[in-house]
């Protein structure tokens, strides 16, 4: 042994370092996948300056002032239109529900008032729950309204064109009044924690069973796969309600986050959360071989499920495909079903279509792993 | 090695493990080929073949762990493809590799066990168990942190305590010092002696003659069986014992002798060797012209086991490797 440095032992060992990677299939995979997964997701799906946003038009008042007004927002990029609800319940209802991010209500008389140069109200409901997905929405109708009006005070009504300020425009940042972004993170938070945790939990405890050996000894003994999922899924289910408590007592109590809605109907629906997250990380220890590759695969489905959910940047600022992509994962439904029923008071029927998407999610899954697991090493 | 003596069970007793025609793949090889296998109730079998030659497959498929491709048969009464809940029920596996917890301690290992086989007073067989081996003391260690030796015991304990009808050993004694593996097949047998089955499989010679009976396997194909004696006789194989003067000249004469036909086997032993053939006649006509050499003195002995096992296994490599 000498203790001069050897080019030639550094070049055996880079050359066995490069053998081993290349064995390792599902390392090297993730070295050109994570890069490439990251290149599509920040270059082409996230976009913080959301354009298109479904706005419902709640008019009392049909004018040509009315229709220049919706074909300015529309022009705008920022809006567009939707629903033409009928009255203002059905118009709350579709703000609650999140069909929409605005409600656009022009009020009865709009146009007389505007032509007597009395300022009449012109009232944007903004759900604000996310308020990066409102703001230049919110910054670019101001100016909007007055331009376009202006225009169409031309010719003899031109000595009517209002100075700077034809309407008294009227945004309503529903949720979240202030544009507190920690309003909407930090209930997001719970599903992110859970999301992360909960799959590493589990990827990694059945992994573990193969990995040491003790999985043959299991097999051998008289447990059956529903007893094996159960068993290895229940502990962490309690896990993962002792998490979420953790968060929403810090909501609540840190970050002042109001809870409108109910906790009891919140940990109803955590429930089934918490049961998606760890049947995906079931089906990852049956393909994974060891707990490095169940990591790995944690980490490819952590990342999209980060940035396409709504969690980091708006859902409804991503081109069509991400958002396809957004609609299948848990994390995107329970983020609208917990900042739905913790910031606007959602109930049970508000919440149903996010939590059918959850449940049927749950099931494919649980029924992919149960059919994955096997009772025999074969 | 058989200063202990145990009685073989009774010719008439029942077959715990009765199959035919066993067989599986992985992929486009066969790793166990048409195995055919009777073993009696209170016996102890001996599984022996190089590694590769199927022994670790053919346990799992009698205790249900892998679906053979095509076979059928019984095990404890059972039918081993449409029954293998029941079997598993009846049957002790240690597995090759030690497939407890360790991170858990030896307590809470046993008691896991006891559970998963809804023992009916699970309390208590842990704590006889404890005593069994003598580990009371040590019942809060993590299994961990045992020796290889103590660790096989552990296991084994483990595998008895739902009192199987059945014990399947997949090298058991690997890696575990000359004692340990002395008293291990002391409590073997004694286990045997109270009509427990055991199916063991092993690379020790010694340990194959300990057993009722073996078979050999190589190539997923079954080559011999019967007790230690039917086996070497039924092999045909015939040593001569050479010693030397020098040790150079023995290792002279193997160097001389391997080539020559007639000649199958030649293996040295410290200052002697064995020299084997299948063929009296022929390995006498080609030994003859050493057979006057000075110094040398040859001696017709019956072949070892081990003789016997790597001359099938050279001939099973010519017939289907």
């Amino acid at each position: 042994m000498t203790s001069r440095f050897s080019l030639f032992r550094l070049t055996a060992m880079i050359r066995k370092e490069f053998i081993q990677m290349r064995r390792d299939r599902l390392t090297f995979a993730m070295m050109l996948g994570i890069p490439v997964m990251q290149l599509v997701l920040f270059g082409y799906a996230i976009n913080s300056d959301p354009k298109h946003l479904p706005t419902a038009l709640f008019a009392q008042d049909n004018s040509v002032f009315t229709r220049s007004l919706v074909k300015g927002m529309e022009n705008s990029d920022y809006f567009e239109i939707v629903a033409h609800p009928e009255t203002a319940k059905e118009a709350d209802n579709l703000i609650r529900t999140g069909e929409v991010q605005f409600v656009l209500q022009i009020p009865p008389n709009f146009s007389r008032d505007l032509q007597r140069g009395e300022r009449p109200e012109l009232l944007l409901d903004a759900d604000a729950t996310d308020p990066a997905a409102t703001g230049n929405a919110v910054t670019g109708i101001q100016l909007l309204v007055a331009t376009v009006l202006n225009r169409d005070f031309e010719g003899p009504l031109a000595i009517l064109r209002p100075s700077a300020d034809p309407v008294n425009l009227i945004v309503h940042r529903r949720y979240n009044a202030e544009g507190r972004t920690e309003l909407n993170i930090v209930p997001g938070l719970i599903g992110v924690i859970l999301t992360m945790t909960m799959i590493i939990f589990t990827a990694l405890a059945m992994t573990r069973e193969v990995e040491r050996g003790t999985m043959e000894n299991l097999l051998t003994m008289p447990v059956r796969p529903l007893e094996v999922m159960m068993g290895k899924i229940l502990p962490y289910v309690i896990i993962g309600y002792v998490q979420a408590t953790l968060v929403l007592t810090a909501a609540y109590w840190l970050f002042d986050v109001p809870i409108a809605g109910s906790l009891w109907l919140l940990a109803f629906v955590l429930f089934f959360f918490v049961a998606a997250n760890l049947a995906v990380g079931f089906t990852f220890s049956t393909l994974a071989r060891n707990q490095l590759q169940a990591m790995q695969m944690t980490m490819f489905f952590f990342l999209p499920s980060i940035l396409l959910s709504g969690f980091m940047f708006p859902f409804r600022g991503m081109p069509q495909w991400a958002q396809w992509i957004g609609e299948v994962l848990p994390l995107t439904h329970f983020l609208r079903i917990v900042r739905g029923i913790l910031l606007k008071g959602n109930g049970l029927s508000e919440i149903t279509p996010d939590l059918l998407a959850l449940l049927s999610f749950l099931t494919v899954v649980s029924i992919i792993s149960l059919n994955r697991y096997r009772q025999t090493l074969d | 090695m058989s200063q202990t003596h145990h009685a073989e069970p009774p010719a008439d007793a029942p077959l715990i493990i009765n199959v035919s025609g066993l067989t599986k793949s992985f992929g486009s090889t066969k790793i166990v080929d048409g195995i055919d296998m009777q073993v009696s109730e209170g016996e102890i079998y001996g599984f022996l073949g190089p590694n590769g030659s199927g022994k670790t497959t053919t346990i799992r498929m009698l205790c249900g762990l892998l679906t053979p491709d095509a076979g059928t048969g019984t095990c404890l009464g059972h039918d081993i493809i449409s029954e293998s809940a029941l079997i598993k029920l009846k049957v002790g596996y240690m597995t090759q590799r030690f497939s407890l917890y360790e991170d858990l301690s030896i307590r809470e290992n046993l008691a896991f066990v006891a559970s998963i086989y809804g023992l009916k007073k699970p309390r208590e067989a842990v704590r006889e168990t404890l005593e069994k081996l003598g580990l009371e003391t040590r019942a809060n260690q993590l299994a961990g942190s045992l020796s290889g030796g103590w660790k096989q015991r552990l296991a084994l304990a483990a595998a008895i305590m739902h009192e199987p009808k059945l014990l399947l050993l997949d090298e058991p004694t690997a890696g575990v010092d000359p004692k340990a593996r002395r008293e291990f097949w002391d409590e073997i047998h004694q286990l045997a002696d109270n009509g427990l089955t055991v199916l063991v499989s092993t690379h020790y010679m010694d340990e194959a003659e300990r057993c009722h009976k073996i078979c050999y396997l190589a190539y997923g194909k079954l080559l011999a069986r019967g007790t230690v004696n039917d086996v070497i006789r039924q092999s045909g194989l015939v040593t001569w014992l050479v010693s030397g003067n020098s040790q150079r000249q023995i290792n002279r004469l193997a160097r001389e002798l391997t080539a020559r036909s007639g000649v199958e086997m030649v293996a040295p032993f410290g200052a002697t060797l064995h020299v084997s053939g299948a063929n009296d006649n022929a390995l006498d006509a080609a030994v003859a012209p050493w057979r006057n050499e000075a110094g040398l003195s040859w001696k017709k002995v019956e072949p070892t086991l081990e003789d016997v096992f790597i001359h099938m296994m050279q001939s099973a490599s010519d017939n289907f490797g």
